[in-house]
């Protein structure tokens, strides 16, 4: 039980990630990744709303009336969606301004829906709570990675600490403007996929 | 998934309770964080406009204490520039713009705010001698992408500026959103909004201004219309639809 939870913990960060090989979650990838630290505050809401939709989903599993399970995920997870952004707004007003809408399109995020229903529909609740935070820290791992390049050559900032000075600014770093564009994340999450395969090429789809 | 025992009584009966269940957990939510989040909205407005009067890094963590002690928030009506009675906290432009009683539709409208509302709250600060020496009136107009909502810091003359802080808007990261960059809000303290036959001259300037310019500032590169907005929401703002009445007034009366 302990190495299988394991996997299904960490499995997703690299292995099996659900945006670098299933390519899912892309469309938030491209919209929250500025800056790193809306990239972590996203990373956090996804893998509270994965985990704890996987596992209200995996408890009334088998309570579920097959013709409606769509709807009964979709309205766990929305109420989920609710909360976190409420909580923004009551813990981290400027955060929440800035993620705004795309907390609330966390509920249209295709992981959220993919694993409650590929996984969390047939697991036990405690292995599926873990596999709900092993994607999201996948997405979470991919979102960050995507942000720090993007902060750090559009912005010369991480965290919004300085690193490379601007020329506006008064430095001699030149912003790359591309890369503040949210479709810019294309190219990013491009190579990391190319960077991923090579290092695990059993992930390379067969013709 | 039981199959076994799917009848129509059941289905329905299992989707309300998930509805409930649901409801019971969001509105929880919402009702236990509500005050909080009143508080932070409040506190971000308070910020901004001490921002506004340069007050901002004296308050240092006690923004509501310099906030009660400095700042005066008075209730305008637009059209006759006179002070009115008014619940300032709640005050919300928008709200009333959406209110056909309240709100005007004006004959040009240069900010893009479709309706403006016939009441304003401005921000009345005094200086450490106890007289009033700036005020800080909120200003509302379309960018590129939404409506940027923020604050003119003026001197006692009604006519200097110390200030444009925008407090909201959904501008490009890195372009629009440059309206925020400190080295560009350094760019206004003692432009003139009006010149001397009182009209509205404060404008950005593509390519950027002179330097012997009293009312313009730099444009945003690379963000042709969000400058557009800004200069057009200044000239609205201060114009014979937004507070020139008020200003008129003030200057002719001072507070009350």
């Amino acid at each position: 039980m302990s190495s299988d939870a394991k996997k299904v913990l960490t499995g997703p960060i690299v292995d099996n990630n659900p945006i670098a090989l299933q390519v899912l979650g892309i469309c938030s990838a491209l919209a929250v990744t500025s800056s790193m630290v809306n990239a972590l505050v996203m990373s956090l809401a996804v893998i509270f709303v994965t985990a704890f939709s996987n596992l209200f989903i995996s408890i009334i599993r088998n309570h579920i009336p097959s013709s409606v399970r769509i709807i009964v995920q979709m309205a766990i997870i929305a109420s989920l969606v609710i909360v976190v952004d409420q909580v923004l707004k009551a813990f981290s007003y400027q955060l929440s301004k800035e993620l705004a809408v795309f907390v609330g399109l966390i509920i249209t995020n295709c992981i959220v829906m993919g694993r409650a229903e590929a996984f969390a529909m047939k697991e036990k609740p405690v292995v599926s709570f873990l596999d709900g935070i092993g994607n999201g820290l996948g997405y979470g791992a991919i979102l960050m990675l995507v942000a720090f390049f993007r902060e750090l050559l559009g912005f010369g900032t991480l965290f919004g600490i300085e690193i490379l000075p601007l020329i506006q600014n008064g430095g001699w770093y030149q912003a790359n403007g591309l890369l503040v564009l949210p479709f810019s994340s294309f190219f990013v999450i491009g190579l990391i996929i190319w960077a991923i395969r090579q290092w695990k090429p059993e992930q390379v789809e067969k013709d | 998934m039981s199959s076994n025992k799917e009848t129509f009584g059941k289905t329905v009966g299992f989707v309300l309770a998930v509805c409930v269940v649901c409801a019971l957990l969001v509105s929880f939510s919402a009702v236990q964080l509500k005050p909080l989040q009143k508080a932070n909205k409040l506190l971000d407005q308070q910020t901004k406009i001490l921002e506004a009067s340069g007050l901002l890094e004296k308050a240092g963590k006690d923004v509501v204490k310099t906030y009660n002690e400095f700042v005066v928030a008075k209730m305008i009506n637009l059209d006759s520039g006179e002070f009115i009675e008014g619940d300032v906290i709640n005050f919300d432009e928008r709200r009333n713009a959406r209110d056909k009683a309240l709100s005007i539709k004006p004959e040009n409208d240069l900010a893009g705010i479709n309706r403006r509302s016939n009441t304003a709250v401005v921000y009345l600060v005094k200086g450490e001698s106890g007289s009033i020496d700036t005020v800080v009136l909120p200003i509302v107009g379309s960018g590129l992408w939404d409506l940027m909502y923020g604050y003119v810091g003026l001197e006692s003359d009604l006519n200097t500026v110390k200030s444009v802080i925008y407090s909201d808007h959904k501008e490009t990261p890195g372009l629009g959103a440059e309206v925020l960059n400190p080295k560009w809000k350094a760019l206004w303290p003692g432009k003139k909004i009006y010149n001397d036959a009182g009209e509205v001259k404060a404008k950005l300037i593509k390519g950027g201004a002179k330097a012997n310019d009293i009312h313009g500032v730099d444009a945003l590169s690379g963000a042709t219309l969000t400058s557009n907005g800004v200069t057009h929401t200044l000239q609205f703002w201060f114009g014979k639809e937004g507070y020139k009445a008020f200003i008129a007034k003030y200057r002719a009366e001072g507070v009350k």
